[in-house]
């Protein structure tokens, strides 16, 4: 591993390393280029996970103070936890389902195919999906996807058996068990998945693609990369002619230091990426880094969930086996005539001590007013404001919701369910789209390779890059997204544009 | 105080073959002469329960060390009627409270909070909530939703309740999979009251 000088300013600074900022990590090193991570969790390692949920979540979750407002019922019921991410090293792929699924063609084009929406903010991405199909057929192999290059699916549990049963009674085509960056057998120097039924809590045998013993270790075998857990970024600095220099953060001591750079990426989640945008505020950039626009922090979007549990009259023993064990893709296209725009994926889930339950995934998109902002009543314990994380439920998004239920509920009858549940959403693991890429300036806070629109060496490196989302769960676009960027990042570099 | 942990056996699982320790211990069963705090809440498994066969003793016994026995009791009565489980027996409630009970230790406000709570709960009861019917305890905790007290001792639920080892078992689950091989071999798709999906659904596991 490489050990970077505070003062050199050649490196690459990362901050995050979760699926966008680990990813990008090892992409660069591999091309010789020197990069400090900054990431602000410790490293855990598949022996110190545990299979325990809430031993586990105190172990992974990001639980520094966040507030909330809006009407979505999140902030009644989880008002201090808006999102269930993770603060740790590999950051919320440690806790990820693994559910691997490209964006379909509409989807970039969201503006175009929607409409005007009222009260939302769509716009069509300043990349296609044709552009980025090269990137996804890269990080399908890299991330070990079942039903791709040659991977076969993972067998099913007893949950799919449940779900297949009764999606088919229903008519539904497309039923599986799913894209998976989880290895149904060995591959790339790690074990198959053992049906620990503990996914989200951290994979212990390691069939679970995360870049905490993937991206990462493969980055320290380059001798470029100098990670440092437990190093909390409280804002990122700027020199007069208005291009980032360098970072401050916390260490592990809690000792404040600065780390000069030549580019720095954020890649902290859709929350602490705006957030710390924001915290950098300066005379020559009052409203917060890159926001010319207003943009940063707007547009945030989560994917809604529609949960739908059920109970059988037999034991399913719904805690057995992968937690996302199985797919119907047929509800995830555009079908304005279900009564709302986009479409959703229905994934089984097991979560808790609790019956059988679906996890629906459906496709949203941000209202400019559903955004991060700095809530400068409440500080963090390094002083900084904490962000809130303002929601209002769109009237698709609660159409789309209902339609979801009904689907969910329908297919656990048909598969003989004697009861069904509706779950009100829980906090998101998937947030989105607070500094959207754009192609015009004033419409997004950075361009189609995430690079700021106002400062050339500053990018944006993970979710937060969205422009709207879609059905499909997102780690595998930001992941796609990343190893493009590092392409353009080492280009620029050796163009001395950067 | 001395700590008996509770380690199920093979034989209490009905509908499950899991027969390996369960490594929590997070229920402290105390010998009664060794208690000495501000409240101790007692009581006994019901003899023939799924957990009367899995503890040493059918006695268990909880120290307080901040709320009074009432305080704990009347928390315990509240939970009950927030998650009310026929099948669970109040040591699984007396979790939550001496949960609460710690929180209330490290926190002279929370130790105010939980202590007004009681005291509201009670008077809307007429003088003592635990003995309202569980009809007047639902309306009176119903009323509650949404106060600092109501989602301090909800939230604590979630775990003090659930979250252990008597839970577990009594709902079925086995909880660390890891230390067991997880269940590659041990019936993660055992079900048989439904067809097998096609194999281009739902391939053959890789068995080496």
């Amino acid at each position: 591993m490489a050990s970077i000088a505070f003062n050199d300013d050649s490196a690459v600074v990362i901050i995050g390393s979760g699926a966008g900022g680990g990813t990008l990590a090892n992409e660069l090193c591999q091309k010789g280029i020197k990069v400090v991570v900054l990431e602000a969790g410790a490293r855990q390692s598949p022996q110190s996970f545990v299979n325990d949920e809430w031993k586990s979540f105190g172990q992974l979750a990001w639980l520094d103070p966040r507030t909330t407002s809006g009407t979505w019922r999140v902030a009644k019921d989880f008002s201090g936890l808006p999102a269930w991410i993770c603060k740790t090293v590999g950051g919320s792929t440690t806790h990820w389902a693994g559910a691997s699924l490209r964006l379909q063609e509409h989807e970039f084009r969201a503006k175009t195919v929607y409409g005007d929406i009222k009260g939302a903010n769509l716009l069509d991405w300043p990349i296609t999906l044709s552009e980025l199909e090269p990137y996804y057929a890269k990080a399908e192999n890299k991330m070990g996807v079942t039903r791709t290059n040659g991977i076969p699916g993972l067998p099913g549990n007893n949950n799919f058996k449940v779900m297949y049963a009764g999606a088919k009674k229903m008519g539904y085509k497309e039923v599986h068990t799913g894209n998976m960056a989880i290895n149904s057998q060995p591959r790339d120097g790690r074990g198959r998945c053992m049906q620990l039924g503990f996914c989200f809590q951290g994979c212990k045998s390691g069939a679970k693609w995360s870049t905490l013993y993937t991206e990462i270790p493969k980055a320290e075998a380059t001798g470029n990369l100098d990670l440092r857990p437990e190093s909390h970024v409280t804002r990122i600095e700027h020199n007069d002619k208005g291009l980032v220099s360098g970072v401050v953060y916390f260490d592990k001591d809690g000792k404040e230091q600065r780390q000069k750079a030549r580019v720095v990426c954020v890649a902290g989640n859709s929350i602490e990426t705006p957030r710390l945008l924001l915290l950098s505020a300066s005379n020559m950039f009052a409203d917060g880094l890159a926001n010319s626009s207003g943009q940063v922090g707007r547009n945030y979007m989560r994917h809604m969930t529609g949960s739908v549990y059920a109970a059988f009259k037999d034991p399913v023993h719904m805690y057995r086996g992968t937690t996302m064990a199985g797919i119907i893709r047929d509800e995830s296209f555009h079908n304005p005539k279900r009564g709302f725009v986009g479409g959703y994926e229905m994934e089984t889930l097991s979560l808790g001590l609790a019956f059988m339950p679906a996890f629906l995934d459906p496709g949203a998109w941000g209202a400019e007013t559903n955004r991060i902002t700095l809530n400068t009543n409440v500080k963090d314990k390094w002083g900084s404001p904490v962000p809130n994380v303002h929601f209002d439920d769109h009237e698709n998004d609660i159409v789309m919701r209902n339609h979801a239920f009904t689907q969910g509920e329908r297919i656990y009858q048909a598969a003989g369910a004697i009861k069904t549940y509706r779950t009100p959403p829980y906090p998101s693991t998937h947030n989105l789209g607070t500094c959207r890429i754009s192609a015009n300036a004033r419409d997004g806070v950075a361009n189609k390779w995430g690079q700021t629109h106002d400062i050339p060496n500053l990018f944006i490196s993970d979710g937060s890059q969205f422009t709207t989302g879609g059905a499909e769960n997102p780690t595998l676009t930001i992941v796609s997204l990343a190893i493009r960027q590092a392409d353009y990042i080492a280009k620029q570099m050796t163009e001395r544009a950067i | 105080m001395r700590t008996i942990p509770i380690a199920p056996v093979a034989s209490a699982f009905s509908d499950c073959e899991e027969s390996g320790i369960v490594p929590k211990q997070n229920l402290p069963l105390a010998r009664r002469e060794f208690l000495k705090g501000s409240g101790i809440l007692m009581g006994t498994l019901a003899a023939g329960s799924v957990l009367a066969g899995l503890a040493p003793s059918t006695v268990w016994a909880v120290e307080l060390k901040t709320l009074s026995q009432a305080e704990g009791e009347t928390l315990m009565a509240m939970a009950r009627t927030i998650y009310p489980h026929k099948k669970l027996p109040d040591a699984v409630y007396a979790i939550l409270a001496k949960d609460l009970d710690g929180a209330a230790s490290g926190s002279a406000d929370t130790a105010n909070m939980l202590r007004e709570g009681v005291s509201n709960l009670n008077s809307m009861a007429g003088g003592n909530f635990k003995k309202a019917s569980d009809a007047k305890k639902l309306a009176i905790v119903k009323g509650l939703e949404g106060s600092t007290f109501f989602g301090a001792v909800r939230g604590q639920c979630v775990t003090s309740v659930y979250n252990n080892d008597m839970a577990f078992a009594v709902f079925g689950f086995p909880g660390s999979a890891w230390e067991k091989g997880g269940y590659i071999t041990r019936g993660f798709q055992d079900l048989k009251w439904l067809p097998a999906p096609p194999k281009s659904a739902s391939p053959s596991a890789y068995m080496g």
